[in-house]
């Protein structure tokens, strides 16, 4: 089914074009969260191959997230000091265990705002929609963060070896009752999902069966968690020890039962029986695809973008990295048809507007608490925007990914909409303030970082090729240096005037430069444009 | 082509003037049949997850078998609550007080068995085919009310609001919009959370958005914001000038529906509401092992009923209730047999509850066959098409021409049931359900190569449906219009595997199964 009549030209090819602005943020916004200054300038020094190559490599491991949420009220009963992380602790009790979700929910979002130039985060999101599980589900934080550690360390990896590892993760198995999946009473929910959403998808040429399903979970069966170790277990006696035999799409494969420890490698057969099916690869490839460069996947596009990328995908053994090098380096990729036409999710327009625009946190080392507070703002900020982050609706992940026909268009509704601007409006003009310390957007940094901030239109037509994605006409741009810059008078050298001013004596004009800066800033993040990457 | 293949494929908006001049001469043509039923508003109880129908209604005539399928988590016989229409059901015991007094005061009516052939169990697909009102292999990328509004306001969303239409045609309490409103060109249902405040957004001047794909979502996001700023005064107005009168229990649905009932209250002419609670996904500890009339499924359910109570009491107060009827649904039941988790796998076919002073206030169908040696895969075999739900509460309560089926639920056989009082729309009952005949046999039973089906037409549409245990569609061998009569009609049996098959006859309004047993 085709949702568009556009049609994009090119294919895999890699793109010989040009290389700056445009194309630079086109890739950084789709690819990492928003395009800051400071990166688009560093890629203007590279090749597109040296900067695809470059965001490619996976980031280290961060340190854990911590306690930041001891008080004079209250302590962390396990033992974890302020500062110190929970994430191998004991598991305390509910209370305790609420606050170190907050907690790692906060941490996520640092991860995310601090990233550095890689795909690493953006990936692990993607990941994060594609294996979705609920914190409030699995509940016990420790278990949240150990499958974002998975998440974390199969981003950029081998997606066999990840969906190997992903089937007996400790949250997995309690999201979708794999560790009550027993030889007597066998829970399909994970048999299911794994083939429906995690690698076969529900595709036309997806063609397992009910009994597929059934044979799946038996195959899994007998795997328990244990809060003690932080870990999956294998119990022999919940096994289901007798044939698994499944349908023709899988070339009647049968699954020989196997007792005592050896049961544990059936999940190995079954892993190797799915990535036999071509289908696997194309479905993945769909995933990246309607993620990162456009929801409508026509006969064009599955014939020039998502074919080719499958055969790469497998004759790598299913390694990520090669699809996404080939992807965006393609000349397909850097179409200017595709520019803009994604609509930000809520963490794409959180994280990339606080990037964007450079906004200072407490010091993370010395004033952690300080900035868990304020990521745990960011945090509620997604959610009532419907993004909340280890929280997906569903274990289909977030419906602007799947939701046919609307798409992208489902994070937007008369409710959420208001929501997105009226955060924009907040971060621009009374910014955010917690344990009377204060985040906001610094309008004047922002512009003394572009080329000529003095000229009132090179002002704003250079703001607008970092912010947006889509062309503003010049009669809008007009208007906007009248009415804001200029205060409705004709000439240009009012704006410069007032702003060369400020740089020698800013008593005498800075908070004018600030006010109209901010009304200008206030208003292009509140114009539909600033939605759409 | 037909103006029903617009509707399926015309999503983006380069079909609309073909779309709307379709649309149009309908809509016209059918003015002055819809004065009645002007204030009717539907609301929209989706139960995410797949509730357990068997847990919500139980059988009480094949209790020993329900109570052998389900032994963790049956309801005790003694706890359920006996209703005066029937007594083969009883309602869970934790609708005390809320539903089962509207049952007993004549204002809750239950459809049984309601599904459609060759269920899907995927929660996403599912969801899908219950709002799109799809048959199970169909894809279909609007939704049932979407259509009906789409048709009702061809033009939408130019030019509205209105003078003559001030208020969103749907509003869904949350914010995301059910698919079961997105019409063929865009959502008819507006989003929101709280009536009484709303942020301002900047108002755009109507431009031309590029030719691109980005363009696309650029008008899209234009028109959200023009519509969210205009219906933002009606809203709040409505939402100003009727008070809650009861109060409501502190839980989430309750919340929304208080909002619901402020915004009817206070006049606002929305047709539909939608409101949302999760939670239905039970593969595990469904009940407490205790005591089994306790834990996550009772819990759902009193939080259900105690809401639905509070929000009718409230309607009445407000003297408002006439207006309203509600309906429950999920995407589907679950297995007959339970799990060892103490929950139930993904099934078939379940209940479907209406309520309000228009109900027709009935229990409709039979309780569900359940085998004595009950098989894991075993599902509810449907009794009622979800579609025919649908097209009866369309007609009778929303008061939609039946021309306009064909269009809504793109087939004009779903069958109408007796679910709203005829006065809501003006119309005269011609439903008469003589459930006590023999109007389908076969014989030989059991058979081997093949049986010969007997069905007893009183005219009109005949339909024969052959369902396997687990709900596959096996066979259609009968559809189409027969006169009075009496018919036979061989089927072939010889690639059935061993094992029970339900034939489904359905004859207009009027439906009645036949067990029928394949033996080797």
């Amino acid at each position: 089914m085709t949702f568009s009549s556009k049609q994009i030209k090119g294919g895999l090819e890699e793109y010989k074009g040009e290389w700056s602005t445009p194309q630079i943020t086109h890739l950084l916004k789709r690819v990492m969260f928003g395009a800051k200054p400071a990166d688009v300038n560093y890629f203007k020094t590279k090749t597109l191959s040296q900067s695809v190559d470059e965001l490619l490599k996976p980031q280290s491991f961060p340190e854990p997230p911590l306690n930041y949420y001891n008080t004079s009220d209250y302590t962390d009963p396990t033992g974890i000091a302020l500062g110190a992380t929970w994430a191998f602790a004991a598991y305390g009790d509910g209370t305790l265990n609420s606050k170190r979700r907050n907690s790692y929910k906060a941490w996520w979002l640092q991860q995310m705002f601090y990233q550095g130039r890689s795909i690493h985060e953006k990936m692990i999101l993607f990941w994060h929609n594609h294996f979705s599980t609920e914190a409030d589900t699995v509940s016990d934080a420790r278990y949240l963060y150990k499958h974002h550690s998975l998440l974390r360390k199969f981003a950029l990896g081998n997606f066999k070896t990840f969906v190997r590892e992903m089937s007996i993760d400790p949250a997995m198995l309690v999201y979708l009752n794999g560790n009550k999946n027993t030889k007597t009473a066998p829970d399909e929910n994970y048999g299911r999902e794994l083939q429906e959403l995690f690698t076969m998808g529900k595709g036309s040429d997806s063609k397992y069966t009910e009994d597929d399903v059934k044979a799946a979970a038996r195959v899994l069966t007998g795997y328990v968690v244990s809060a003690l170790t932080i870990d999956y277990s294998f119990t022999p006696s919940r096994h289901d020890t007798s044939d698994k035999t499944f349908s023709s799409y899988y070339n009647n494969t049968v699954i020989k039962g196997k007792s005592g420890t050896d049961g544990m490698l059936e999940l190995d057969e079954l892993v190797n029986m799915l990535f036999q099916k071509e289908e696997l690869s194309k479905f993945i490839c769909r995933k990246i695809y309607q993620f990162f460069v456009h929801y409508d996947l026509n006969e064009t596009v599955e014939k020039n973008v998502i074919t080719p990328l499958a055969e790469i995908f497998r004759k790598n053994n299913f390694e990520i990295t090669p699809v996404l090098s080939t992807l965006f380096k393609s000349q397909f990729f850097y179409d200017a048809q595709l520019y803009g036409a994604v609509i930000k999710s809520p963490l794409d327009l959180v994280i990339g507007n606080l990037r964007e625009f450079d906004v200072i946190f407490p010091n993370p080392k010395t004033e952690f608490v300080d900035v868990y507070t304020f990521f745990v703002e960011v945090v509620r900020q997604g959610t009532i925007m419907q993004q909340s982050i280890g929280d997906p609706p569903n274990v289909a992940g977030w419906a602007a990914y799947y939701q046919q026909p609307i798409f992208y268009e489902a994070w937007i509704t008369a409710d959420t909409y208001p929501k997105r601007v009226q955060y924009t409006d907040t971060i621009v003009t009374n910014g955010i303030t917690r344990n009377g310390k204060r985040i906001q957007i610094d309008v004047i940094a922002f512009a003394k970082n572009l080329p000529k901030p003095n000229d009132p239109n090179l002002l704003i037509t250079d703001s607008i090729a970092l912010l947006y994605k889509v062309p503003v006409s010049a009669e809008r741009i007009e208007q906007l240096k009248r009415d804001i810059l200029l205060s409705g008078q004709s000439s240009d050298y009012y704006w410069t005037e007032i702003w060369d001013t400020m740089l020698v004596r800013p008593q005498d004009t800075m908070t004018l430069v600030k006010s109209k800066l901010q009304s200008l800033y206030q208003y292009l993040l509140s114009l539909p444009e600033y939605q759409l990457t | 082509m037909k103006r029903r293949e617009f509707v399926q494929q015309s999503i983006s908006g380069f079909l609309m003037p073909a779309l709307l001049s379709g649309f149009s001469v309908k809509a016209l043509g059918n003015v002055a049949k819809n004065q009645s039923g002007d204030e009717n508003t539907l609301v929209v109880i989706q139960l995410n997850g797949g509730n357990d129908g068997l847990n919500t209604v139980i059988p009480i005539d094949k209790y020993g078998l329900y109570k052998n399928a389900r032994s963790n988590i049956a309801i005790p016989e003694t706890s359920l609550l006996k209703i005066s229409q029937n007594d083969n059901i009883g309602l869970h015991p934790s609708m005390a007080g809320g539903l089962h007094n509207l049952f007993m005061e004549g204002k809750a009516n239950v459809i049984q068995s309601v599904g459609y052939p060759n269920p899907n169990f995927s929660h996403f697909r599912a969801t899908d085919i219950w709002n799109s009102a799809s048959d199970a292999n169909q894809y279909v990328y609007n939704g049932w009310l979407g259509r009906y509004l789409a048709l009702q306001h061809p033009a939408y969303p130019n030019n509205y609001p209105n003078a003559q239409f001030p208020d969103p045609l749907a509003i869904q309490i949350g914010s995301t919009v059910s698919t079961a409103l997105q019409g063929p060109v865009s959502s008819m249902g507006m989003a929101i959370t709280n009536p009484s405040s709303f942020y301002n957004l900047v108002q755009n001047k109507v431009e031309d958005a590029p030719d691109t794909l980005a363009g696309k979502e650029l008008k899209f996001l234009r028109e959200v914001a023009n519509q969210t700023n205009l219906y933002a005064s009606s809203i709040r107005g409505a939402a100003g000038k009727a008070k809650n009168l009861v109060t409501y229990p502190n839980t989430n649905l309750a919340g929304q529906l208080k909002i619901v009932a402020n915004l009817i209250g206070g006049g606002l002419k929305t047709k539909v509401y939608f409101v949302n609670l999760g939670g239905f996904d039970t593969h595990s500890n469904q009940v407490n092992t205790t005591d089994t009339t306790t834990g996550t499924h009772a819990n759902l359910w009193k939080q259900i009923s105690d809401a639905i109570k509070a929000f009718t009491d409230d309607l009445k107060a407000m003297g408002v209730s006439k207006r309203v009827v509600g309906m429950t649904y999920s995407e589907f039941g679950r297995r007959i047999k339970s799990n060892a988790s103490g929950g139930t796998d993904h099934g078939a076919a379940a209940p479907l509850f209406m309520f309000g002073d228009m109900v027709n206030p009935i229990v409709l169908g039979t309780t569900p066959d359940i085998a004595a040696s009950v098989q894991t895969g075993d599902n509810v075999l449907m009794q009622y098409d979800f579609r025919s739900v649908y097209s009866s509460i369309l007609e009778q309560f929303l008061c939609m021409n039946a021309s306009w089926k064909d269009d809504v639920l793109f087939k004009d056989t779903f069958q109408s049931l007796p679910l709203i009082r005829p006065q809501a729309c003006g119309l005269t009952p011609v439903v008469d359900l003589d459930s006590t005949g023999e109007y389908i046999y076969n014989y030989p039973n059991p058979f081997q190569q093949s049986t010969i089906l007997v069905y007893t037409s009183r005219g009109g549409h005949n339909l024969v449906q052959i369902f396997d245990n687990v709900g596959r569609l096996m066979d259609t061998p009968v559809d189409g219009l027969y006169p009075e009569g009496t018919y036979d009609m061989p089927v072939d049996t010889s690639k059935w595997k061993n094992g029970v098959y339900y034939a489904r006859f359905q004859n207009d309004s009027y439906q009645q199964i036949r067990k029928l047993m394949k033996h080797g």
